[in-house]
């Protein structure tokens, strides 16, 4: 974040702009985080209908979609462009179409409208959601842990203050959602595939089938979930042709579905051991909304005393509000962009500053 | 050519061997069915053009493309098109820009007609526990793999 040390720009809404993947949205939030107006636009129903391909790069579908969005959202709030105190979007990391059709449509609009722009980064904004008023009992203090599990990331992070973050751990190939979904299609099941995985695992017996659990109990923590993937393909390969018969997915499920449990659990416990003095554990991304895996981490976070936070799925898996919230954060540290602040598809956590 | 691969190293060893080799404007196609080892395989090419052993080199799955550039300068670009259907779009991950460095493709049935005809093929398989590397392309390639 550039300028630092401005002035304080005064107080006020901030529309925030999320476009880094499959998702488009818009939100606008007020100072103390009270959210004015919310839209997403999710391409997943529509990726559904190809089995989860994209038909059409993102992008264009974005740029289709954001300027009604906004505009019915700043509708909602009874709210124009002139009243904000800024405008915020998505720079990174993500798809470099959509980072740049949704920073592209906040540069504009704040040159327009003569506001400052904030570039921001996906995981910052993923990481500070735990801080919007009103979304845990207490708004938890820093440092916090936050494991971030969805489809494009695998995270642990110790969140130490606004642009002070200590990446624990990552994923070393396959991100955890990504494995979700690639396991649910060998298993031959619609997209997306990690409800529809967690579906068939409630009928299975995980101990039927043996799957390794990748880098359990190793140092650390980093998440692999490659070869368990591999371990998956490996079964199915060796079933007889033709359909999986249903109670040999099902058990496939439930054992790969276990198998990602302790490895999340066990990353957990080493996690709050390079981070003791986390006053909570935060859950992030699709993948904690599965009940097996949420009530393991639960179990985790409270044998060390620590309250486990997961954010409602709207506001976990990729919208503005978040956007818009780590908006208000930086503005509060007297921090704007450069209109000339560019869009990273690459752009790590630990590369972020106060 | 075809390559025994006994285990994980040896695909990653094929990988570094193959970097060695790489030179701007050189396309690598990876083929092959999930969890035959494409992924492991980039990796390795990439961590060995950037000379960082340790790098963490995500899957694009996602993200459809990852860049990285190299200490000389190039730039790499690894494709995943697993979620597509087709080259439409391919234009809006920077395709015709990548052509300048060095580009990994995985899933690149889905390429079509923008498939660069100078393109190294390289189909990893399962074979009992280990894989099966085919390559086809041009000599300088294959020479002393």
């Amino acid at each position: 974040m550039e300028r630092k040390g401005e002035p304080h720009p005064p107080g006020g809404p901030v529309l925030g702009i999320e476009s880094s993947c499959d998702e488009t949205a818009a939100a606008i939030l007020a100072p103390d985080g009270r959210i004015l107006a919310e839209r997403v636009l999710s391409q997943i129903a529509d990726h559904a209908a190809f089995g989860g391909v994209v038909p059409e790069i993102a992008a264009r579908a974005h740029l289709a979609a954001l300027d009604a969005m906004v505009k019915d959202a700043l509708g909602e709030a009874g709210l124009g462009f002139a009243d904000l105190a800024a405008i915020a979007g998505t720079a990174g990391p993500g798809l470099i179409g959509g980072l740049l059709v949704g920073t592209g449509y906040a540069k504009g609009a704040a040159i327009a409208a003569g506001k400052p722009y904030l570039a921001l980064n996906h995981l910052e904004a993923h990481a500070l959601t735990a801080r919007l008023p009103g979304l845990a009992p207490v708004q938890p203090g820093f440092p916090y842990l936050l494991l971030l599990l969805s489809g494009g990331h695998s995270q642990c992070v110790a969140v130490e203050g606004v642009g002070r973050y200590r990446l624990l751990g990552s994923t070393l190939d396959d991100a955890v959602g990504e494995a979700f979904d690639k396991s649910a299609k060998l298993l031959g099941l619609p997209y997306p595939g990690g409800p529809a995985l967690e579906a068939l695992a409630r009928e299975g017996d995980a101990a039927a089938v043996a799957l390794p659990r990748p880098l359990l109990h190793r140092e650390g923590c980093d998440f692999s979930f490659s070869g368990l993937k591999t371990a998956v393909v490996q079964l199915v390969a060796a079933e007889p042709p033709g359909p999986l018969a249903r109670a040999r997915a099902a058990d496939i499920a439930a054992s790969f579905q276990a198998a990602v449990t302790d490895i999340l659990g066990d990353r957990l416990v080493h996690a709050l051991a390079l981070c003791p003095d986390a006053s909570a554990v935060i859950i992030a991304g699709g993948v904690a909304a599965n009940s097996a895996i949420r009530a393991r981490l639960a179990e985790v976070a409270a044998k060390a005393s620590k309250p486990l936070i997961a954010p409602p799925l709207r506001l976990c898996t990729d919208n503005a509000v978040m956007v818009a919230w780590a908006a208000q954060e930086r503005l509060r540290a007297g921090q704007v962009s450069g209109l000339d602040a560019p869009c990273k598809p690459r752009w790590p956590l630990d590369q972020l500053t106060p | 050519m075809r390559l025994r691969l006994p285990d994980d190293d040896a695909t990653q060893d094929l990988g570094r061997r193959l970097a060695a080799k790489a030179q701007p404007g050189d396309v690598l196609l990876l083929e092959g069915p999930l969890g035959a080892g494409k992924s492991t395989l980039a990796r390795a090419f990439i961590r060995a053009l950037l000379h960082a052993p340790r790098l963490t080199v995500p899957s694009p799955t996602f993200t459809l493309v990852q860049s990285y550039t190299a200490p000389s300068g190039v730039e790499i670009w690894h494709y995943d098109l697993w979620r597509l259907d087709g080259p439409a779009g391919l234009e809006e991950l920077g395709w015709d820009e990548a052509q300048d460095g060095i580009v990994l493709v995985e899933w690149p049935d889905r390429l079509g007609d923008l498939t660069p005809p100078h393109a190294l093929h390289l189909r990893l398989s399962h074979d009992g526990a280990g894989r099966l590397a085919e390559l086809r392309g041009e000599a300088r390639w294959l020479d002393g793999l």
